[in-house]
């Protein structure tokens, strides 16, 4: 999406650092935007606008994980309970306070960040696989805790009802209504990570994930940017947790524990660690991964196997090609389907010319 | 075998003949902008530095020489916060840099390169020296997330000082290419450029011409003169190549196991018996 083509000449530094430096990428942006906006919505029936706020939301969170897993080298497999603080946060404030969405919203987000700054602190010491399981032993934490204080999880029932959101005193009730919503925050998550991935902040993260010795030639506090790279990752994750909420309509830790840390995980590995495309591509190919394979048994495994072992099948099935999506990936082309998506670009760049 | 003499001195010479000459009066060289002083660093029981002492003179170039093992990284790594003295005091600019953090020691204003290069590879030329601007640069995580406004003024401002060191060092064919894909030579101008960017007033170079050829060597030295003259940037500098240390160095300094054995200017401690018989000992 970013790159330079004969012809097209910079005059101005402004021009060469812009987003899209290339006219056609403007108005390929420019299309999308449009179908998106409003294409989509006006044909889509609700089931499947159902299924792009799915997308929507999960593109928030993948977003955010790439930020500390593909920019800043760092792993974090709590990812999904960082979701369940901001869940848990925005559910409170909004129960108890009567807090209006505008404020539960970036609420989560802030009170994951500090949770996963405090998770972060030992990154500064271990790396790599000591740090994933530091990482998954906050997520088991963070699940207890949520279910064991009443405080927080609202009872016994582990879970608390929150209303509709609004904004500008629009409720947004239908699936057509929340997919503006979830547009435009999927819109404004990567309209934000685009600008920190080329500013100063995203160049000390890819610099420590680079060559931390370098990094700290250059005058970048480590200990403070691996901190920094935890929380914003985390707020993506809190902000990801109360849209979800939002969502369902009820902020449940069931719906945020270790196998939606690895979703999120084979979400930016399938769509492409350090870049801004790959993970929307992952969230995408994630979150329809098990409609597809659902739909699929539906109408082949009949012929094989009854209904009951056809429901047991299925989940189990979505896991194994999920494990076999990513060692695919990792063995065959490791930087994912954005990887994928540049190699066919590039194709057609230099079509006729194949080499 | 005795020292080997500069082998075509005068053409970099030329220029400094006069300074050199005049190093230990002139008010220039006076006040030292780094003093090392008693500096011991062990690792278990190797002792790679023992009781080093030099004084670095504002403005100079000092070269660090000795054979290999002789513990010039590792005193390198000392100043630049890498490695925490066993024992001694590193003062730089009248401020104890001792036991701070590399990262602190670099916003201070001492550059440094390394001797096997550390470049982000798969960044390009271009923004391997914006990271160099990282101390100089402010947005935080707001300004830099809304971009549009601050931050963008301040990384257009200093794209623009990145060009001229871009220029500077003659890398303008090739500033959007990744750095790992440079050949040896660029890469090492890459690093120097890099170093630069930080606006360093002291610049530590570990063998900034090690494995060049001869040309890319003259051009090296010719770029480290122009910074130092030019820029003001006060050098210390490991060199192998004899040749290119007498030629362009202020004052010179020998290491062999850990110790200093001879400083000063550099056709004194050429002709230092104990130096001699330090590269003698090693060469038969
Ligand atoms: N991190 C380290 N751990 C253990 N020994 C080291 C370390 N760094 C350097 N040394 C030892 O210190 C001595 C001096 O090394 P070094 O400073 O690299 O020498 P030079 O740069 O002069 O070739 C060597 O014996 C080396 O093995
Ligand atoms: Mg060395």
């Amino acid at each position: 999406m970013f790159h330079r083509e004969a012809g097209v000449f910079k005059t101005t530094y402004a021009a060469d650092m812009s987003l899209f430096p290339l006219p056609v990428a403007r108005k390929a942006i420019a299309v999308i935007c449009v179908l998106l906006v409003a294409f989509i919505p006006l044909v889509c029936s609700e089931y499947q606008l159902s299924q792009f706020n799915l997308i929507f939301i999960a593109v928030v969170g993948a977003l955010g994980l790439n930020i500390l897993v593909g920019y800043t080298g760092q792993i974090s497999i709590g990812h999904g309970a960082f979701m369940s603080v901001g869940a848990y946060t925005a559910a409170n404030l909004a129960v108890r306070l009567d807090l209006p969405f505008w404020i539960t919203l970036p609420a989560g987000g802030l009170m994951a960040a500090l949770i996963g700054a405090a998770v972060g602190v030992p990154s500064l010491r271990i790396k790599g696989l000591y740090l994933a399981i530091t990482t998954l032993a906050a997520q088991l934490i963070i699940e207890w805790t949520i279910n064991h204080v009443p405080f927080i999880s609202g009872g016994t029932q582990v879970s608390i009802p929150v209303p509709k959101p609004s904004l500008f005193g629009f409720q947004f009730e239908t699936q057509r209504e929340l997919y503006f919503l979830l547009l435009l925050a999927a819109g404004v998550a990567t309209i934000a990570t685009l600008n920190l991935v080329r500013s100063r902040l995203g160049r000390a993260f890819v610099a420590i994930r680079d060559h931390d010795i370098a990094a700290e030639i250059t005058g970048i506090d480590i200990f403070r940017y691996k901190l920094l790279a935890f929380a914003i990752s985390s707020f993506y994750a809190g902000v990801t947790g109360v849209l979800y909420t939002y969502y369902l309509g009820i902020a449940n830790y069931e719906q945020f524990q270790i196998d939606v840390s690895i979703d999120f995980l084979a979400m930016i590995i399938i769509g492409g660690l350090g870049s801004v495309l790959g993970p929307i591509l992952g969230a995408a190919f994630v979150t329809l991964l098990p409609i597809f394979i659902r739909g699929l048994m539906q109408s082949m495994g009949g012929l094989l196997m009854n209904e009951n072992t056809l429901a047991a099948v299925i989940p189990n099935l979505r896991l194994t090609l999920f494990g076999v999506a990513i060692i695919l990936f990792l063995i065959v082309e490791p930087e994912g389907l954005n990887r994928l998506w540049r190699n066919s670009r590039n194709y057609f760049r230099f079509w006729p010319f194949s080499y | 075998m005795p020292l080997p003499m500069p082998a075509d001195g005068p053409l970099i010479a030329e220029r400094r003949v006069a300074a050199v000459c005049a190093s230990d009066q002139s008010e220039r060289y006076v006040t030292p902008i780094l003093t090392v002083e008693g500096l011991s660093k062990r690792f278990g029981g190797v002792v790679a530095v023992r009781d080093v002492s030099l004084a670095v003179p504002r403005g100079s170039i000092t070269s660090i020489i000795g054979p290999n093992g002789a513990g010039k990284t590792s005193l390198l790594n000392m100043i630049s916060g890498f490695y925490r003295p066993s024992e001694g005091r590193i003062t730089f600019e009248a401020r104890d840099i001792s036991r701070s953090r590399p990262n602190q020691i670099a916003s201070l204003g001492i550059g440094r390169t390394f001797q096997n290069i550390a470049l982000f590879g798969g960044l390009t030329v271009l923004d391997n020296i914006l990271l160099g601007r990282h101390v100089h640069m402010r947005a935080g995580v707001l300004k830099s997330v809304i971009y549009w406004g601050l931050a963008a003024r301040e990384e257009i401002a200093h794209r623009a000082r990145c060009e001229e060191i871009i220029e500077f060092l003659r890398l303008q064919d090739i500033r959007k290419q990744p750095a790992s894909a440079l050949p040896y030579g660029l890469r090492k101008r890459v690093e120097l450029g890099r170093a630069l960017a930080v606006e360093p007033r002291l610049l530590l170079l570990d063998e900034p011409m090690g494995g060049m050829n001869q040309e890319e060597k003259e051009n090296m030295a010719r770029f480290i003169l122009d910074v130092n003259q030019e820029w003001g940037v006060t050098m210390l500098l490991i060199e192998h190549d004899m040749g290119v240390v007498m030629d362009i160095s202020d004052q010179v300094v020998v290491l062999d196991s850990g110790q200093r054995i001879a400083a000063g200017r550099p056709a004194d401690v050429q002709a230092d018996p104990a130096v001699i018989a330090a590269y003698l000992g090693k060469t038969r």
